[in-house]
């Protein structure tokens, strides 16, 4: 899933502060999980901002609603019409419901309430870990199942750096070091053989945007 | 002789440390340069060491050459992508710069740029088989050079790393992907790295031990805590005690010639890399205790 953060509060009231008649639309999937920007938190923020306007004494009507996916029309197309009353959008879905969502919507500005981070696993309730990357071109075949890319502070491919310590990473003794792991686990699978094979140079191309597919046999049968 | 035919005759060769200032007063740099001119048979010269900016080591490394001592041209992977290196290794080749330390680089977060967008595009063990590439005239995309390099690559690799094991492997795809010579991370436990050198003597590779001059019992305790990858053992650190504030300097240059000595004269490794750290000056003396001048 999607994970991010809700923006500091001054830096989402001087996006705000100018606007007359602002919806601050909520997106209930990925990020109502990590609770940043689902209808709840974006009926909190409202309120927040209603306050913040009241003790500013600035005159803007701030209302709320949401949907369950900002990254398809299909779950926003039903509610536009509501939508487009007012001169402000303020999403807290995720960068890529503001994009769409900002594409879609005509003449209105969609602001960003959230700082959207990475795709991440909730190992325990209200925690959040980045463990893969998305970055086009999986070898996890070949490290035990854990991403050098994502959980590597510098996405080495061939093994730990010098920074490995008592199996901490350089950047953090809080960060788990990637290749102290792949180690372990693949000689728990008794495959250290593969972490002897140089891996070479990645083809970033696949890592990097902007990137699209369509799937192909969707494609056929529209033929 | 070059640092290449005084490794592969045998002599015990002796590295030490260059590293460039933030800024362009280079007067300091160019007095640790006469000071180790002569007396050590070439220089490293780091690569933004600590991910804190300063002069690139490619123009420091021409420096170095242009004053008479031969430079190892230290590469990280963390500010410059597969173009920019091979850029940069070209660049150094016309130069007459021709030996590498091919390195991951630390990550930006040690730095003095701690918002900067580490690079990492490949890492040491790419790198160096891009040098291997390059010596055999063609880039990393196969594409044929107008001219080959002659690089006489190396690498690192931290003898008493924890855990060892991973580290091993990599040091051994580092061999196969063409590293000649190893500078090693500060080690200050010779029967621990006697026992490595059984293990690494196997590979057809030269190795110089890392040196840092332990200047206080802080120190040592400071890096045992700190820094991935050292140890410094207790009897030194009582060693260092016991000599006090004044003469614990004293002590720790002492230790460092006696060890190395010891590496040269029980034949355990190929050389020493000195790693002055702020005290350049003091490698000659260091280097006169061990009785290399």
């Amino acid at each position: 899933m999607i994970t991010g953060e809700q923006k500091p509060f001054d830096e989402i009231w001087n996006m705000v502060k100018d606007f007359k008649k602002v919806l601050v639309f909520g997106c209930n999937t990925c990020v109502a999980i990590c609770h940043a920007g689902g209808g709840k938190e974006a009926e909190i923020l409202a309120s927040l901002l209603r306050m913040r306007a009241a003790q500013e004494g600035v005159a803007i009507e701030i209302d709320h609603s949401a949907v369950e996916r900002h990254c398809e029309p299909e779950f926003f197309q039903p509610v536009m019409d509501n939508v487009r009353k007012y001169d402000l959008v303020l999403s807290t879905a995720c960068g890529v419901g503001v994009n769409l969502l900002s594409e879609n919507i005509g003449e209105i500005p969609v602001f960003p309430a959230i700082n959207t981070e990475f795709f991440g696993a909730v190992p325990r309730s209200g925690e959040f870990t980045e463990l893969c990357a998305g970055c086009g071109n999986c070898i996890l075949h070949l490290t035990g199942g854990i991403c050098p890319i994502a959980r590597c502070s510098k996405s080495l491919l061939n093994g730990p750096c010098g920074g490995t310590n008592s199996g901490s990473c350089e950047v953090s003794p809080d960060i788990k070091c990637a290749w102290v792991q792949i180690y372990d686990r693949l000689k728990q699978l008794n495959r250290l053989d593969l972490m002897g094979e140089i891996v070479e140079a990645k083809d970033w191309s696949k890592a990097q945007g902007p990137r699209n597919f369509k799937v192909k046999v969707l494609e056929e049968i529209k033929k | 002789m070059s640092f290449r035919e005084i490794l592969e005759s045998g002599k015990f060769a002796v590295t030490a440390e260059i590293g460039p200032p933030k800024g362009t007063d280079i007067k300091e740099m160019y007095h640790h340069i006469e000071v180790l001119k002569g007396k050590i048979d070439v220089a490293n010269v780091t690569d933004n060491q600590s991910a804190v900016m300063r002069i690139s080591s490619l123009a420091v490394s021409k420096i170095v050459l242009d004053n008479g001592m031969e430079p190892v041209l230290q590469m990280t992977c963390r500010d410059r992508n597969r173009i920019g290196l091979q850029a940069d290794l070209l660049g150094a080749s016309v130069l007459g710069i021709h030996n590498v330390l091919c390195l991951t680089g630390d990550h930006v977060n040690a730095g003095d740029h701690k918002q900067a967008k580490s690079v990492y595009d490949v890492e040491s063990v790419q790198l160096l088989k891009i040098v291997e590439g390059m010596n055999n005239g063609k880039d990393m995309s196969g594409n044929e050079m107008k001219g080959a390099t002659n690089f006489y690559a190396g690498a690192v690799v931290t003898p008493e790393a924890v855990p060892l094991e991973p580290q091993l492997v990599k040091f051994e795809k580092k061999v196969k992907a063409g590293a000649k010579f190893f500078q090693t991370q500060a080690i200050y436990d010779m029967e621990k790295f006697k026992s490595f050198m059984q293990y690494a003597k196997k590979f057809p590779v030269k190795m110089l031990a890392g040196i840092v001059v332990l200047k206080s019992a802080g120190m040592a305790n400071f890096m045992n805590k700190n820094v991935p990858g050292i140890t410094v053992p207790q009897e030194l650190i009582e060693e260092l005690k016991a000599a006090g504030k004044e003469k614990a300097l004293e002590t720790g240059i002492n230790i460092a010639a006696r060890h190395i000595k010891q590496l040269k004269d029980e034949k355990i490794c190929d050389g020493v890399h000195i790693m002055a750290i702020g005290m350049e000056d003091k490698v000659p003396m260091i280097m006169e205790r061990a009785g290399l001048l």
